[in-house]
Protein backbone atom coordinates (compact mmCIF):
# COMPACT_ATOMS: atom_id res chain seq x y z
CA UNK A 1 0.00 0.00 0.00
CA UNK A 2 1.58 3.26 -0.93
CA UNK A 3 0.89 6.81 1.16
CA UNK A 4 -0.21 9.61 -1.21
CA UNK A 5 -0.85 12.26 1.05
CA UNK A 6 1.04 12.60 4.49
CA UNK A 7 -0.56 15.55 6.98
CA UNK A 8 1.60 14.96 10.10
CA UNK A 9 0.98 17.19 13.05
CA UNK A 10 0.08 20.59 10.80
CA UNK A 11 -0.88 23.91 12.13
CA UNK A 12 -1.75 27.30 10.27
CA UNK A 13 -1.22 30.05 11.58
CA UNK A 14 -3.07 33.29 10.10
CA UNK A 15 -1.56 36.95 10.30
CA UNK A 16 -5.10 38.70 10.23
CA UNK A 17 -3.83 42.34 10.08
CA UNK A 18 -0.60 43.31 8.29
CA UNK A 19 1.60 45.95 9.42
CA UNK A 20 2.91 46.64 5.95
CA UNK A 21 5.25 49.40 6.30
CA UNK A 22 8.21 49.48 8.11
CA UNK A 23 6.92 52.25 9.92
CA UNK A 24 3.49 50.52 11.35
CA UNK A 25 5.89 47.96 12.67
CA UNK A 26 8.28 50.20 14.45
CA UNK A 27 5.49 51.67 15.87
CA UNK A 28 3.59 48.68 16.97
CA UNK A 29 6.72 47.18 18.27
CA UNK A 30 7.48 50.11 20.76
CA UNK A 31 4.14 49.95 22.32
CA UNK A 32 4.76 46.09 23.18
CA UNK A 33 1.72 45.29 21.07
CA UNK A 34 2.36 41.80 19.05
CA UNK A 35 3.52 43.06 15.60
CA UNK A 36 0.52 41.31 13.77
CA UNK A 37 -2.76 39.41 15.28
CA UNK A 38 -2.48 35.89 14.12
CA UNK A 39 -5.32 33.26 13.74
CA UNK A 40 -4.70 29.60 14.17
CA UNK A 41 -6.78 28.13 11.10
CA UNK A 42 -5.40 24.68 11.54
CA UNK A 43 -4.39 23.24 14.98
CA UNK A 44 -2.56 19.73 14.81
CA UNK A 45 -4.26 18.03 12.28
CA UNK A 46 -2.85 14.51 11.71
CA UNK A 47 -3.91 11.94 9.23
CA UNK A 48 -2.70 9.70 5.75
CA UNK A 49 -4.43 9.33 2.26
CA UNK A 50 -3.38 6.08 0.35
CA UNK A 51 -2.93 6.23 -3.12
CA UNK A 52 -6.23 5.69 -5.00
CA UNK A 53 -8.85 6.78 -2.05
CA UNK A 54 -11.14 8.94 -2.26
CA UNK A 55 -11.35 11.49 0.53
CA UNK A 56 -14.52 13.68 1.77
CA UNK A 57 -13.41 16.63 3.29
CA UNK A 58 -16.11 18.09 5.67
CA UNK A 59 -16.69 20.72 8.06
CA UNK A 60 -18.71 24.36 8.49
CA UNK A 61 -17.78 27.88 6.64
CA UNK A 62 -14.56 28.69 8.26
CA UNK A 63 -13.61 25.25 9.79
CA UNK A 64 -10.21 25.25 7.61
CA UNK A 65 -10.67 22.89 4.72
CA UNK A 66 -9.59 25.18 2.05
CA UNK A 67 -6.51 26.25 4.11
CA UNK A 68 -5.97 22.31 4.49
CA UNK A 69 -6.77 21.98 0.48
CA UNK A 70 -4.10 24.76 0.18
CA UNK A 71 -1.38 22.94 2.31
CA UNK A 72 -2.08 19.87 0.25
CA UNK A 73 -1.28 21.66 -3.18
CA UNK A 74 1.48 23.15 -1.47
CA UNK A 75 0.16 26.66 -2.74
CA UNK A 76 0.64 27.30 1.40
CA UNK A 77 3.33 25.99 3.42
CA UNK A 78 2.11 24.69 6.76
CA UNK A 79 3.81 26.67 10.27
CA UNK A 80 4.32 23.41 12.25
CA UNK A 81 4.09 20.17 10.95
CA UNK A 82 4.55 18.27 7.84
CA UNK A 83 2.60 17.73 4.41
CA UNK A 84 4.55 14.94 2.22
CA UNK A 85 2.75 14.02 -1.51
CA UNK A 86 3.24 11.66 -4.02
CA UNK A 87 2.92 12.51 -7.78
CA UNK A 88 1.55 14.96 -9.33
CA UNK A 89 -1.36 17.49 -8.04
CA UNK A 90 -4.40 18.75 -10.11
CA UNK A 91 -7.36 20.29 -9.48
CA UNK A 92 -9.55 23.49 -8.28
CA UNK A 93 -8.62 25.43 -4.89
CA UNK A 94 -11.38 28.09 -6.30
CA UNK A 95 -13.50 28.66 -10.06
CA UNK A 96 -11.37 29.89 -12.52
CA UNK A 97 -8.48 29.63 -10.57
CA UNK A 98 -5.74 30.89 -12.52
CA UNK A 99 -7.32 32.90 -15.52
CA UNK A 100 -6.55 35.44 -16.87
CA UNK A 101 -9.62 37.84 -17.76
CA UNK A 102 -7.66 39.66 -20.61
CA UNK A 103 -6.48 36.09 -22.77
CA UNK A 104 -8.92 34.08 -24.68
CA UNK A 105 -10.06 31.02 -23.85
CA UNK A 106 -8.09 29.05 -25.94
CA UNK A 107 -4.49 30.85 -24.11
CA UNK A 108 -6.30 30.16 -20.64
CA UNK A 109 -6.39 26.69 -21.21
CA UNK A 110 -2.62 26.54 -22.39
CA UNK A 111 -1.78 28.72 -19.46
CA UNK A 112 -3.80 26.80 -16.94
CA UNK A 113 -2.35 23.51 -18.23
CA UNK A 114 0.67 24.70 -18.01
CA UNK A 115 0.65 25.56 -14.52
CA UNK A 116 -0.15 22.13 -14.11
CA UNK A 117 2.55 20.50 -14.72
CA UNK A 118 1.09 19.75 -18.76
CA UNK A 119 4.06 19.92 -21.59
CA UNK A 120 2.69 21.56 -25.21
CA UNK A 121 2.63 18.26 -26.84
CA UNK A 122 0.07 16.82 -24.15
CA UNK A 123 -2.24 19.94 -23.97
CA UNK A 124 -1.93 19.43 -27.77
CA UNK A 125 -3.47 16.07 -27.39
CA UNK A 126 -6.03 17.03 -24.88
CA UNK A 127 -7.35 19.85 -26.33
CA UNK A 128 -10.19 19.28 -28.53
CA UNK A 129 -11.30 17.22 -25.36
CA UNK A 130 -10.67 20.20 -22.92
CA UNK A 131 -13.14 22.31 -25.59
CA UNK A 132 -15.77 19.52 -25.47
CA UNK A 133 -16.18 19.12 -22.10
CA UNK A 134 -16.27 22.47 -21.15
CA UNK A 135 -18.75 23.01 -24.16
CA UNK A 136 -16.94 26.64 -25.14
CA UNK A 137 -16.45 25.58 -28.60
CA UNK A 138 -17.67 29.48 -30.03
CA UNK A 139 -16.56 31.45 -27.60
CA UNK A 140 -13.08 29.86 -27.39
CA UNK A 141 -11.36 32.71 -28.89
CA UNK A 142 -13.19 35.86 -27.21
CA UNK A 143 -11.73 36.64 -23.48
CA UNK A 144 -13.03 34.98 -20.37
CA UNK A 145 -13.24 38.18 -18.92
CA UNK A 146 -16.78 38.05 -20.84
CA UNK A 147 -17.75 34.22 -20.10
CA UNK A 148 -20.99 33.81 -18.29
CA UNK A 149 -19.91 32.26 -14.68
CA UNK A 150 -21.14 28.85 -15.89
CA UNK A 151 -18.94 28.83 -18.87
CA UNK A 152 -15.94 30.28 -16.48
CA UNK A 153 -16.69 27.43 -14.14
CA UNK A 154 -16.85 24.40 -16.83
CA UNK A 155 -14.00 25.57 -18.41
CA UNK A 156 -11.76 25.25 -15.49
CA UNK A 157 -12.82 22.30 -14.32
CA UNK A 158 -12.65 20.73 -17.44
CA UNK A 159 -8.73 22.00 -17.69
CA UNK A 160 -8.17 20.51 -14.07
CA UNK A 161 -9.93 17.65 -14.58
CA UNK A 162 -8.12 17.06 -17.99
CA UNK A 163 -4.69 17.29 -16.76
CA UNK A 164 -2.97 13.97 -15.56
CA UNK A 165 -2.29 13.69 -12.05
CA UNK A 166 -2.10 11.38 -9.06
CA UNK A 167 -3.99 13.42 -6.80
CA UNK A 168 -7.01 15.58 -7.60
CA UNK A 169 -8.48 18.21 -5.11
CA UNK A 170 -11.51 19.70 -5.40
CA UNK A 171 -12.89 22.32 -3.07
CA UNK A 172 -16.51 23.11 -3.42
CA UNK A 173 -16.60 24.57 -6.66
CA UNK A 174 -19.57 22.02 -7.64
CA UNK A 175 -21.91 24.51 -6.17
CA UNK A 176 -22.30 26.76 -9.04
CA UNK A 177 -22.77 25.34 -12.65
CA UNK A 178 -26.00 24.43 -13.41
CA UNK A 179 -27.87 20.45 -12.88
CA UNK A 180 -26.24 19.00 -16.20
CA UNK A 181 -22.83 20.21 -15.53
CA UNK A 182 -22.96 19.01 -12.45
CA UNK A 183 -23.75 15.54 -13.13
CA UNK A 184 -21.49 15.89 -16.00
CA UNK A 185 -18.54 17.09 -13.42
CA UNK A 186 -19.35 14.04 -10.86
CA UNK A 187 -19.46 11.24 -13.75
CA UNK A 188 -15.91 12.54 -14.40
CA UNK A 189 -14.67 12.90 -11.19
CA UNK A 190 -16.25 9.04 -10.54
CA UNK A 191 -13.78 8.23 -13.70
CA UNK A 192 -10.60 10.10 -12.22
CA UNK A 193 -10.96 8.14 -8.76
CA UNK A 194 -11.36 4.64 -10.94
CA UNK A 195 -8.50 5.24 -12.49
CA UNK A 196 -6.75 5.04 -9.24
CA UNK A 197 -6.09 8.50 -8.44
CA UNK A 198 -6.53 9.98 -4.70
CA UNK A 199 -9.27 12.17 -4.69
CA UNK A 200 -9.84 14.80 -1.88
CA UNK A 201 -12.99 16.50 -2.36
CA UNK A 202 -14.60 19.61 -0.39
CA UNK A 203 -18.49 19.55 -0.12
CA UNK A 204 -21.43 20.17 2.00
CA UNK A 205 -23.57 17.85 -0.14
CA UNK A 206 -23.82 14.86 1.84
CA UNK A 207 -24.99 12.77 -0.73
CA UNK A 208 -22.11 13.44 -3.40
CA UNK A 209 -19.78 12.79 -0.46
CA UNK A 210 -21.72 9.44 0.15
CA UNK A 211 -21.63 8.32 -3.62
CA UNK A 212 -18.05 9.51 -4.49
CA UNK A 213 -15.90 9.04 -1.03
CA UNK A 214 -15.11 5.94 0.89
CA UNK A 215 -13.79 7.88 4.32
CA UNK A 216 -14.71 11.47 5.56
CA UNK A 217 -12.44 13.52 7.55
CA UNK A 218 -14.30 16.61 9.48
CA UNK A 219 -12.64 19.76 10.62
CA UNK A 220 -14.13 21.61 13.46
CA UNK A 221 -12.35 25.18 14.32
CA UNK A 222 -9.39 24.10 12.55
CA UNK A 223 -9.13 20.88 14.43
CA UNK A 224 -9.57 17.47 13.51
CA UNK A 225 -12.50 16.01 14.74
CA UNK A 226 -13.50 12.90 12.89
CA UNK A 227 -11.64 10.71 10.51
CA UNK A 228 -14.07 7.33 9.57
CA UNK A 229 -16.91 6.03 7.37
CA UNK A 230 -18.47 8.63 5.40
CA UNK A 231 -21.79 7.94 7.33
CA UNK A 232 -20.83 8.34 10.34
CA UNK A 233 -19.20 11.68 9.68
CA UNK A 234 -22.87 12.69 8.63
CA UNK A 235 -23.94 11.52 11.64
CA UNK A 236 -21.14 13.67 13.43
CA UNK A 237 -21.92 16.67 12.06
CA UNK A 238 -25.29 16.33 12.67
CA UNK A 239 -25.97 17.01 8.97
CA UNK A 240 -28.92 14.33 9.09
CA UNK A 241 -30.86 16.02 11.87
CA UNK A 242 -31.78 19.20 10.21
CA UNK A 243 -34.08 18.45 6.57
CA UNK A 244 -33.58 21.75 5.29
CA UNK A 245 -30.38 22.89 5.64
CA UNK A 246 -29.03 20.22 3.42
CA UNK A 247 -28.97 20.36 -0.99
CA UNK A 248 -29.35 16.51 -0.61
CA UNK A 249 -32.29 16.51 -2.57
CA UNK A 250 -30.52 18.49 -5.51
CA UNK A 251 -27.21 16.06 -5.16
CA UNK A 252 -29.97 13.40 -5.34
CA UNK A 253 -30.20 13.72 -8.99
CA UNK A 254 -26.36 12.71 -9.38
CA UNK B 1 -6.78 3.20 11.15
CA UNK B 2 -9.53 3.38 8.58
CA UNK B 3 -9.00 0.78 5.77
CA UNK B 4 -8.15 2.25 2.51
CA UNK B 5 -10.94 1.25 0.40
CA UNK B 6 -9.91 1.39 -2.97
CA UNK B 7 -6.02 1.96 -2.37
CA UNK B 8 -3.54 0.87 -4.96
CA UNK B 9 0.26 0.66 -5.09
CA UNK B 10 2.18 2.80 -7.53
CA UNK B 11 5.73 2.28 -7.03
CA UNK B 12 6.06 4.57 -9.93
CA UNK B 13 5.11 7.77 -8.18
CA UNK B 14 8.61 8.09 -6.72
CA UNK B 15 8.99 8.99 -2.65
CA UNK B 16 6.64 11.05 -0.67
CA UNK B 17 7.67 14.90 -0.65
CA UNK B 18 6.37 17.94 -0.13
CA UNK B 19 4.24 19.41 -2.08
CA UNK B 20 5.49 22.78 -4.27
CA UNK B 21 8.16 23.96 -6.11
CA UNK B 22 11.30 24.89 -3.89
CA UNK B 23 13.85 24.14 -6.78
CA UNK B 24 13.76 28.54 -7.11
CA UNK B 25 15.70 29.71 -10.58
CA UNK B 26 16.62 25.93 -11.50
CA UNK B 27 13.11 25.20 -11.42
CA UNK B 28 12.46 27.84 -13.79
CA UNK B 29 15.12 26.83 -16.50
CA UNK B 30 12.87 23.34 -16.36
CA UNK B 31 9.77 24.87 -16.56
CA UNK B 32 10.72 27.06 -19.73
CA UNK B 33 7.30 26.01 -21.75
CA UNK B 34 5.69 27.84 -19.21
CA UNK B 35 8.00 30.34 -18.73
CA UNK B 36 7.36 31.21 -22.42
CA UNK B 37 3.29 31.51 -21.94
CA UNK B 38 3.66 34.06 -18.90
CA UNK B 39 6.03 35.79 -21.05
CA UNK B 40 3.42 35.98 -24.10
CA UNK B 41 0.67 36.69 -21.92
CA UNK B 42 2.59 39.37 -20.03
CA UNK B 43 2.98 41.38 -23.74
CA UNK B 44 -0.51 40.76 -24.72
CA UNK B 45 -1.91 41.81 -21.48
CA UNK B 46 0.49 45.21 -21.57
CA UNK B 47 -0.21 46.16 -25.25
CA UNK B 48 -4.11 44.86 -24.77
CA UNK B 49 -5.95 48.28 -26.09
CA UNK B 50 -3.13 50.19 -26.83
CA UNK B 51 -3.87 51.47 -30.01
CA UNK B 52 0.42 51.76 -31.21
CA UNK B 53 0.95 48.64 -29.05
CA UNK B 54 4.60 47.49 -28.99
CA UNK B 55 6.21 50.61 -30.76
CA UNK B 56 5.50 52.21 -27.37
CA UNK B 57 8.82 50.34 -27.09
CA UNK B 58 10.32 52.16 -29.13
CA UNK B 59 8.61 55.91 -29.44
CA UNK B 60 9.51 56.43 -25.38
CA UNK B 61 13.16 55.68 -25.47
CA UNK B 62 13.21 58.04 -28.36
CA UNK B 63 11.97 61.02 -26.98
CA UNK B 64 14.07 60.27 -23.94
CA UNK B 65 16.95 60.00 -26.17
CA UNK B 66 15.88 63.33 -28.36
CA UNK B 67 15.43 65.52 -25.26
CA UNK B 68 18.84 64.54 -23.99
CA UNK B 69 20.26 64.83 -26.53
CA UNK B 70 18.54 68.50 -27.60
CA UNK B 71 18.96 69.66 -23.38
CA UNK B 72 22.53 68.25 -22.93
CA UNK B 73 23.89 68.63 -26.23
CA UNK B 74 22.66 71.54 -27.60
CA UNK B 75 21.63 73.47 -24.82
CA UNK B 76 24.75 72.83 -22.01
CA UNK B 77 27.01 72.01 -25.44
CA UNK B 78 28.11 68.83 -24.47
CA UNK B 79 28.40 68.23 -27.88
CA UNK B 80 31.67 69.60 -28.47
CA UNK B 81 33.36 68.02 -25.20
CA UNK B 82 32.67 64.90 -26.16
CA UNK B 83 33.15 63.28 -29.47
CA UNK B 84 30.32 61.44 -31.06
CA UNK B 85 27.78 62.43 -27.92
CA UNK B 86 24.90 60.86 -29.02
CA UNK B 87 26.28 57.23 -29.86
CA UNK B 88 27.88 58.36 -26.21
CA UNK B 89 24.40 58.60 -24.80
CA UNK B 90 22.30 55.88 -26.72
CA UNK B 91 24.92 53.31 -25.31
CA UNK B 92 24.53 54.26 -22.13
CA UNK B 93 20.55 54.90 -22.16
CA UNK B 94 20.18 51.77 -23.15
CA UNK B 95 21.12 49.77 -20.53
CA UNK B 96 20.04 52.32 -18.07
CA UNK B 97 16.56 52.09 -19.66
CA UNK B 98 16.68 48.16 -19.31
CA UNK B 99 17.61 48.51 -15.40
CA UNK B 100 15.16 51.04 -14.46
CA UNK B 101 12.32 49.09 -16.29
CA UNK B 102 13.49 45.64 -14.80
CA UNK B 103 13.71 47.32 -11.44
CA UNK B 104 9.56 48.88 -12.07
CA UNK B 105 8.43 45.99 -13.59
CA UNK B 106 10.03 43.20 -12.02
CA UNK B 107 9.33 44.59 -8.57
CA UNK B 108 5.38 44.76 -8.93
CA UNK B 109 5.55 41.09 -10.91
CA UNK B 110 4.53 38.60 -7.59
CA UNK B 111 1.79 40.96 -6.59
CA UNK B 112 0.55 41.50 -9.97
CA UNK B 113 -0.44 38.06 -10.11
CA UNK B 114 -1.70 37.46 -7.32
CA UNK B 115 -4.30 35.17 -8.47
CA UNK B 116 -1.79 33.09 -9.97
CA UNK B 117 -0.49 33.30 -6.83
CA UNK B 118 -2.57 32.77 -4.21
CA UNK B 119 -4.25 29.91 -6.12
CA UNK B 120 -2.28 28.03 -7.68
CA UNK B 121 0.90 26.20 -7.64
CA UNK B 122 3.41 27.47 -10.20
CA UNK B 123 7.73 27.95 -9.22
CA UNK B 124 7.32 31.94 -7.81
CA UNK B 125 10.71 32.73 -9.19
CA UNK B 126 8.68 32.65 -12.64
CA UNK B 127 7.33 36.41 -12.00
CA UNK B 128 10.66 38.30 -11.72
CA UNK B 129 12.39 35.90 -14.36
CA UNK B 130 9.40 36.30 -16.90
CA UNK B 131 9.51 40.28 -16.50
CA UNK B 132 13.45 40.52 -17.02
CA UNK B 133 12.24 38.04 -20.16
CA UNK B 134 10.02 40.53 -21.20
CA UNK B 135 12.15 43.70 -20.97
CA UNK B 136 14.90 41.79 -22.86
CA UNK B 137 12.19 41.24 -25.54
CA UNK B 138 11.90 45.39 -25.61
CA UNK B 139 15.74 45.81 -25.13
CA UNK B 140 16.71 43.60 -28.39
CA UNK B 141 15.18 45.78 -30.55
CA UNK B 142 17.08 48.74 -29.28
CA UNK B 143 20.43 47.03 -29.61
CA UNK B 144 19.92 46.54 -33.19
CA UNK B 145 19.36 50.21 -33.48
CA UNK B 146 22.88 50.77 -31.59
CA UNK B 147 24.57 48.16 -33.59
CA UNK B 148 23.45 49.70 -36.93
CA UNK B 149 23.96 53.22 -36.15
CA UNK B 150 27.33 52.18 -34.78
CA UNK B 151 28.29 50.86 -37.89
CA UNK B 152 26.91 53.88 -40.21
CA UNK B 153 29.35 55.87 -38.04
CA UNK B 154 32.07 53.75 -38.91
CA UNK B 155 32.30 51.21 -36.36
CA UNK B 156 36.01 49.46 -36.16
CA UNK B 157 35.47 47.24 -33.06
CA UNK B 158 38.78 45.65 -31.65
CA UNK B 159 38.54 42.54 -29.75
CA UNK B 160 38.22 44.31 -26.52
CA UNK B 161 34.66 46.02 -28.02
CA UNK B 162 33.39 42.44 -28.51
CA UNK B 163 34.85 41.26 -24.76
CA UNK B 164 33.08 44.39 -23.16
CA UNK B 165 30.25 43.92 -25.14
CA UNK B 166 29.42 40.69 -23.65
CA UNK B 167 30.18 41.23 -20.12
CA UNK B 168 28.51 44.68 -20.30
CA UNK B 169 25.43 42.68 -21.18
CA UNK B 170 25.86 39.86 -18.86
CA UNK B 171 26.20 42.05 -15.81
CA UNK B 172 22.79 43.71 -16.97
CA UNK B 173 21.21 40.79 -17.12
CA UNK B 174 22.25 38.91 -13.72
CA UNK B 175 22.09 42.79 -11.77
CA UNK B 176 18.59 42.85 -13.16
CA UNK B 177 17.53 39.45 -12.37
CA UNK B 178 18.96 39.83 -9.01
CA UNK B 179 17.05 43.00 -8.69
CA UNK B 180 13.50 42.12 -9.80
CA UNK B 181 14.24 38.43 -7.37
CA UNK B 182 14.92 40.21 -4.24
CA UNK B 183 12.66 43.35 -4.50
CA UNK B 184 9.45 41.43 -5.94
CA UNK B 185 9.27 39.43 -2.65
CA UNK B 186 9.94 42.33 -0.41
CA UNK B 187 7.39 44.19 -2.11
CA UNK B 188 4.74 41.85 -0.73
CA UNK B 189 5.48 42.08 2.50
CA UNK B 190 6.56 46.24 2.36
CA UNK B 191 5.05 49.14 0.82
CA UNK B 192 7.81 51.38 1.57
CA UNK B 193 9.48 48.90 -1.57
CA UNK B 194 7.67 51.48 -3.90
CA UNK B 195 8.84 54.40 -2.65
CA UNK B 196 12.79 53.07 -2.26
CA UNK B 197 12.43 51.48 -6.19
CA UNK B 198 11.22 55.30 -7.48
CA UNK B 199 14.05 56.52 -5.57
CA UNK B 200 16.74 53.58 -6.88
CA UNK B 201 15.91 54.53 -10.15
CA UNK B 202 16.72 58.31 -10.02
CA UNK B 203 19.90 57.56 -8.59
CA UNK B 204 20.51 55.55 -11.28
CA UNK B 205 19.90 57.78 -13.76
CA UNK B 206 22.32 60.29 -12.53
CA UNK B 207 25.53 57.78 -11.29
CA UNK B 208 26.05 56.50 -14.46
CA UNK B 209 28.03 57.98 -17.46
CA UNK B 210 25.47 58.66 -19.66
CA UNK B 211 24.31 62.36 -19.58
CA UNK B 212 28.13 63.29 -18.59
CA UNK B 213 31.48 61.65 -19.69
CA UNK B 214 33.64 59.47 -17.86
CA UNK B 215 36.20 61.94 -17.81
CA UNK B 216 34.37 64.24 -16.10
CA UNK B 217 34.30 61.83 -12.99
CA UNK B 218 37.89 60.65 -13.46
CA UNK B 219 39.07 64.35 -13.44
CA UNK B 220 37.12 65.16 -10.34
CA UNK B 221 36.29 62.46 -8.05
CA UNK B 222 39.87 61.52 -7.64
CA UNK B 223 41.35 57.60 -7.23
CA UNK B 224 38.46 56.66 -4.04
CA UNK B 225 35.96 58.52 -5.64
CA UNK B 226 36.22 56.68 -8.84
CA UNK B 227 36.72 53.16 -7.37
CA UNK B 228 33.48 53.64 -5.33
CA UNK B 229 31.63 54.94 -8.73
CA UNK B 230 33.26 52.08 -10.20
CA UNK B 231 31.16 49.66 -7.67
CA UNK B 232 27.75 50.47 -9.29
CA UNK B 233 26.96 47.71 -11.77
CA UNK B 234 24.70 49.88 -13.50
CA UNK B 235 28.00 52.29 -13.80
CA UNK B 236 30.03 49.53 -15.07
CA UNK B 237 27.90 48.20 -17.61
CA UNK B 238 27.18 51.47 -19.62
CA UNK B 239 31.27 51.68 -19.64
CA UNK B 240 31.39 48.77 -21.09
CA UNK B 241 28.96 49.07 -23.49
CA UNK B 242 30.23 52.45 -24.49
CA UNK B 243 33.45 50.83 -25.09
CA UNK B 244 32.12 48.12 -26.90
CA UNK B 245 30.09 50.86 -29.37
CA UNK B 246 31.32 54.49 -28.68
CA UNK B 247 34.83 53.98 -28.49
CA UNK B 248 35.27 51.89 -31.40
CA UNK B 249 33.50 54.25 -33.68
CA UNK B 250 35.42 57.47 -32.71
CA UNK B 251 39.00 58.34 -33.75
CA UNK B 252 40.88 57.33 -31.03
CA UNK B 253 43.29 58.97 -28.38
CA UNK B 254 39.83 61.40 -27.72
CA UNK B 255 37.60 58.64 -25.47
CA UNK B 256 39.00 58.40 -21.93
CA UNK B 257 38.04 54.92 -20.12
CA UNK B 258 39.01 53.69 -16.98
CA UNK B 259 41.60 51.58 -16.88
CA UNK B 260 41.66 48.04 -16.38
CA UNK B 261 37.89 47.92 -17.41
CA UNK B 262 37.48 44.32 -18.55
CA UNK B 263 39.25 43.23 -15.35
CA UNK B 264 37.04 45.51 -13.10
CA UNK B 265 33.90 44.09 -15.66
CA UNK B 266 34.84 40.51 -14.71
CA UNK B 267 35.60 40.61 -11.30
CA UNK B 268 31.93 42.87 -10.85
CA UNK B 269 29.96 40.03 -13.39
CA UNK B 270 31.32 37.51 -10.81
CA UNK B 271 30.06 40.10 -7.90
CA UNK B 272 26.67 39.99 -9.66
CA UNK B 273 26.09 36.15 -10.15
CA UNK B 274 26.82 36.30 -6.12
CA UNK B 275 23.93 38.87 -5.81
CA UNK B 276 21.62 36.55 -7.84
CA UNK B 277 22.30 34.02 -5.23
CA UNK B 278 21.50 36.37 -2.62
CA UNK B 279 18.20 37.46 -4.01
CA UNK B 280 17.27 33.77 -4.22
CA UNK B 281 17.50 33.12 -0.96
CA UNK B 282 15.50 36.42 0.35
CA UNK B 283 12.86 35.45 -2.24
CA UNK B 284 13.03 31.86 -0.83
CA UNK B 285 12.53 32.93 2.51
CA UNK B 286 9.80 35.13 1.90
CA UNK B 287 8.12 33.14 -0.81
CA UNK B 288 6.67 30.88 1.70
CA UNK B 289 3.95 33.76 2.88
CA UNK B 290 3.21 35.42 -0.56
CA UNK B 291 -0.08 33.21 -0.77
CA UNK B 292 -1.75 34.42 2.38
CA UNK B 293 0.12 37.47 2.75
CA UNK B 294 -1.56 39.28 -0.60
N1 LIG C 1 -4.97 34.47 3.92
C1 LIG C 1 -5.67 34.49 5.06
N2 LIG C 1 -5.42 35.45 5.98
C2 LIG C 1 -6.11 35.47 7.12
N3 LIG C 1 -7.05 34.58 7.48
C3 LIG C 1 -7.36 33.61 6.61
C4 LIG C 1 -6.68 33.50 5.36
N4 LIG C 1 -7.18 32.42 4.70
C5 LIG C 1 -8.12 31.90 5.52
N5 LIG C 1 -8.23 32.60 6.66
C6 LIG C 1 -9.11 32.29 7.79
O1 LIG C 1 -8.92 30.95 8.15
C7 LIG C 1 -10.17 30.35 8.51
C8 LIG C 1 -10.37 29.08 7.73
O2 LIG C 1 -10.65 29.41 6.39
P1 LIG C 1 -10.93 28.35 5.27
O3 LIG C 1 -9.84 27.35 5.25
O4 LIG C 1 -11.18 29.09 4.01
O5 LIG C 1 -12.27 27.66 5.76
P2 LIG C 1 -13.33 26.77 4.97
O6 LIG C 1 -12.78 26.50 3.60
O7 LIG C 1 -13.47 25.55 5.80
O8 LIG C 1 -14.59 27.56 4.92
C9 LIG C 1 -11.24 31.39 8.26
O9 LIG C 1 -11.60 31.96 9.49
C10 LIG C 1 -10.58 32.41 7.39
O10 LIG C 1 -11.07 33.68 7.65
MG1 LIG D 1 -13.54 27.05 1.74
Amino acid sequence: MAESVVVNHVSKTFTLQNARTLKQRFVRRSRSERVNPTFLALDDVTFTVQQGEAIGLMGLNGSGKSTLLKLISGVLRPDKGEVLTRGRIAGLIELGAGFHPQLSGRENIYLNAAILGMSEAEVNQKFDEIVAFAGINKFLDSPVGRYSSGMFARLGFSVAAMADSDIFIIDEVLAVGDPPFKKKCMARIREVRDEGRTIVYVSHNTTQVRKLCTRAIVLEEGRLSFDGAVADAVHHLRYDEDPSGDEDGEGGEI
Amino acid sequence: MTPAVGAVDRPDLGPLRPPGDTTGLFGVLKRRYLLKLLVQKELKVRYQASLLGLAWSYIKPLVRFSMYFFVLGVLLNLRDSIPLFALHIFSAMIMVTFFTDTLNAGTKSVVKNKSLVRKMNVPREMFPVASVTVTTYHAGPQLVILLIATVLLGWSPDPTAFVAAVLGISIMLTISLAVALAFSALNVTYRDVGNFVETIGMMVLWSAPQLYPWEFVADRLGPVGEQIYLANPVAMAVLLNQRAFWVPAVDSGETVMPDNLLMHGGIMLVCCLGLVGVAQLIFARLEHGFAEKM
